[in-house]
């Protein structure tokens, strides 16, 4: 056996297995073991009721778009972060972990008090046919808004590791502004930004404390899937609400396979260009 | 021999001096609005407590939420001695889980609720939209807020008043009824997913023209928010919404807390514990207090969910079952 440099591979390593079995798949475990006592027909009635469909489609359709929006934004406010230097730079940088450890549904109450109606903005934006609070629109923020540290911390050290000798290069040899980008600067920031992209999405899907409150909630409208699932509950019909959840789980996983095999395609293609 | 004898009647004695000087602790399991009317209950009936019984230490516990959560935390372990929730469906579930008897709202007067409320309008000062009472709702133009009544108690009381009205209207039938109501839905903008949140959205965020709301509910809001924003419409006919409460046997045996858990619930139906629900807006069963605080609560016409729907576990089952008829409705679709 080769020598490691380090002692405890064992002992670290059985930590490792029991910590991820213990938080994370002892409870998922117990979900899917809780879904497994729902029945065929059962399961069927559940998912392919119109109401239900109608709200995984605002969950996923919205988080993915939400998580689209965060990545442009997240994008150039790391950008931003990075490369220039400002007053109120390091300020700035503090405020992006702010959606971070505000509690969602205070994020919720603050989001639906400046788009409601009579709110700050609400108020500007109504009149133009602009409806955001209690309108799917609500969701869309409130998904927006939790998911975009995400995206800006995680390209933050990439970003810095870039080191703008590798464009001058790029400019000396002749490329246009836009060949540089695409060319050079893309191909180094894509898989991080879709590991960004897919952490702002997992957040957007299972989000609940601040969307609610801006969501206005109507059935087959502006109705997200967590909140089918917390009716299940209401309901004392466990079985149903972990049915749910197990569905959500699944297609969360499918979208987070395809965000890592899109990130593998990405880096091979940034290999071959440099 | 002899020593060991002794040694027994000692600890015999101080089991029983333990057994008259008790740490007791009491935890109520109760719905969102009744937080400062418990807060104010648990005050005075402790000091009655201490008074009578000099030797214990009693603390009252005290956790709110939406009533249907409450009743599955407790389901799912919350070790409530007594709960009293929104809704007698919501005790019926802690009892079908075995917790308490199955006959619980016999044990106390009054259906086991020492207050009831009713279900009246909020509306903006001025009361621009005119709104007098159930048809008022579904003019054209009127925007509603109720919460969802999935997952809100207060909201099925709501649901059920509106319901009750127009079934006892001059001609009126189940089918009828149900128009009323699932067009009343149809003025829903919103459905807030509890009874406080909706009156935020109506009051802070000044959505819709009419909130459907407890009485106590829309007092407080009245009294906190400003009278001079908004006014009280008293429907022609509303439900008698009776918050039922109850000793959670099981836990309360487990605790040794029957005897002060059972005290505490008796409290509530003295005059003392009677003036202390009128003084937080929740009408008092007890004939003298009620009429001490008759200015506070106009005349109402209500009927029981008993008499129009047979009890809860049946319009439970019917209209807000998963596939009830709240389901088939199609909310804020005008």
């Amino acid at each position: 056996m080769r020598r490691r440099i380090l002692p405890g591979f064992g002992l670290s390593l059985g930590y490792a297995l029991a910590y991820l079995g213990l938080v994370v798949l002892l409870p998922l475990a117990a979900l899917a073991w809780k879904a497994s006592a729902i029945g065929p027909g059962q399961l069927l009635h559940l998912l392919a009721a119109p109401r239900t469909l109608a709200a995984l489609k605002l969950s996923f359709g919205g988080a993915l778009l939400a998580a689209l929006a965060d990545g442009a934004i997240g994008l150039l406010v790391g950008w931003v972060l990075v490369r220039y230097r400002f007053p109120g730079r390091r300020l700035l940088d503090a405020l992006v972990d702010l959606p971070f450890a505000l509690p969602t549904a205070v994020a919720g109450i603050a989001l639906t008090a400046l788009y409601a109606p009579n709110g700050w903005l609400g108020r500007w934006l109504e009149p133009h046919g602009l409806k955001i609070a209690y309108a799917p629109a609500g969701v869309l923020v409130a998904m927006v808004f939790v998911g975009f540290p995400f995206v800006v911390r995680t390209l933050q050290p990439v970003l810095e590791s870039l080191e703008s000798d590798v464009e001058e290069a790029a400019t000396t040899l002749g490329a246009t502004r836009a060949q540089t980008f695409l060319r050079v600067i893309a191909p180094v920031l894509l898989p991080t930004l879709l590991t960004g992209f897919a952490l702002a999405l997992a957040r957007a899907v299972g989000e609940y404390g601040s969307v609610i409150f801006i969501a206005g909630n109507l059935p087959m409208k502006s109705e997200i899937a967590p909140l089918l699932i917390v009716q299940q509950l209401e309901e004392f019909d466990y079985t149903g609400a972990a049915a749910l959840g197990t569905a959500m789980l699944l297609v969360s996983l499918l979208l987070l396979l395809a965000v890592t095999l899109l990130q593998r395609w990405s880096r091979r293609w940034a290999e071959v260009r440099a | 021999m002899q020593a060991s004898r002794w040694a027994l009647m000692l600890a015999m004695a101080l089991g029983a001096a333990a057994a008259q000087a008790k740490d007791l602790v009491l935890l109520n399991v109760s719905y969102d609005p009744t937080r400062e009317l418990y807060a104010d209950v648990n005050r005075s009936f402790a000091a009655q407590w201490q008074a009578a019984h000099p030797g214990d230490r009693l603390t009252i516990r005290q956790s709110n939420g939406g009533s249907g959560k409450q009743a599955r935390a407790v389901v799912d372990g919350l070790p409530a001695d007594v709960v009293t929730l929104a809704l007698a469906y919501d005790i019926d579930a802690i009892a079908d889980h075995g917790l308490l008897a199955a006959d619980w709202q016999k044990r106390l007067p009054d259906n086991s609720s020492p207050y009831t409320s009713t279900i009246v309008f909020l509306v903006r000062k001025g009361n621009p939209k005119g709104i007098r009472d159930w048809p008022d709702l579904v003019k054209p133009g009127v925007q509603v807020i109720t919460p969802n009544p999935k997952t809100s108690g207060g909201a099925r009381w709501n649901f059920l008043a509106a319901w009750g009205w127009a079934l006892k209207q001059p001609g009126g039938d189940e089918a009828k009824a149900r128009a009323y109501v699932e067009t009343l839905y149809k003025h829903v903008p919103v459905l807030d997913t509890g009874a406080r949140g909706a009156t935020n959205t109506f009051a802070q965020r000044g959505v819709g023209d009419v909130l459907i709301a407890w009485e106590n509910e829309a007092l407080q809001a009245r009294q906190e928010l400003g009278a001079d924003r908004f006014e009280i419409v008293v429907p022609s006919l509303s439900i008698l919404a009776e918050p039922p409460v109850a000793v959670v046997d099981k836990v309360a045996a487990q605790h040794g807390t029957q005897e002060v858990a059972e005290a505490y619930l008796k409290f509530l139906y003295t005059p003392q514990g009677q003036e202390i629900a009128a003084r937080h807006y929740y009408r008092p069963r007890d004939a003298a207090v009620a009429a001490k605080h008759a200015a506070a609560f106009p005349q109402v016409r209500t009927f029981t969910i008993d008499q129009v729907f047979g009890g809860w576990r049946k319009a439970q089952a019917r209209f807000f079952a998963d596939g009830g008829v709240f389901d088939q409705f199609k909310p804020g679709t005008p």
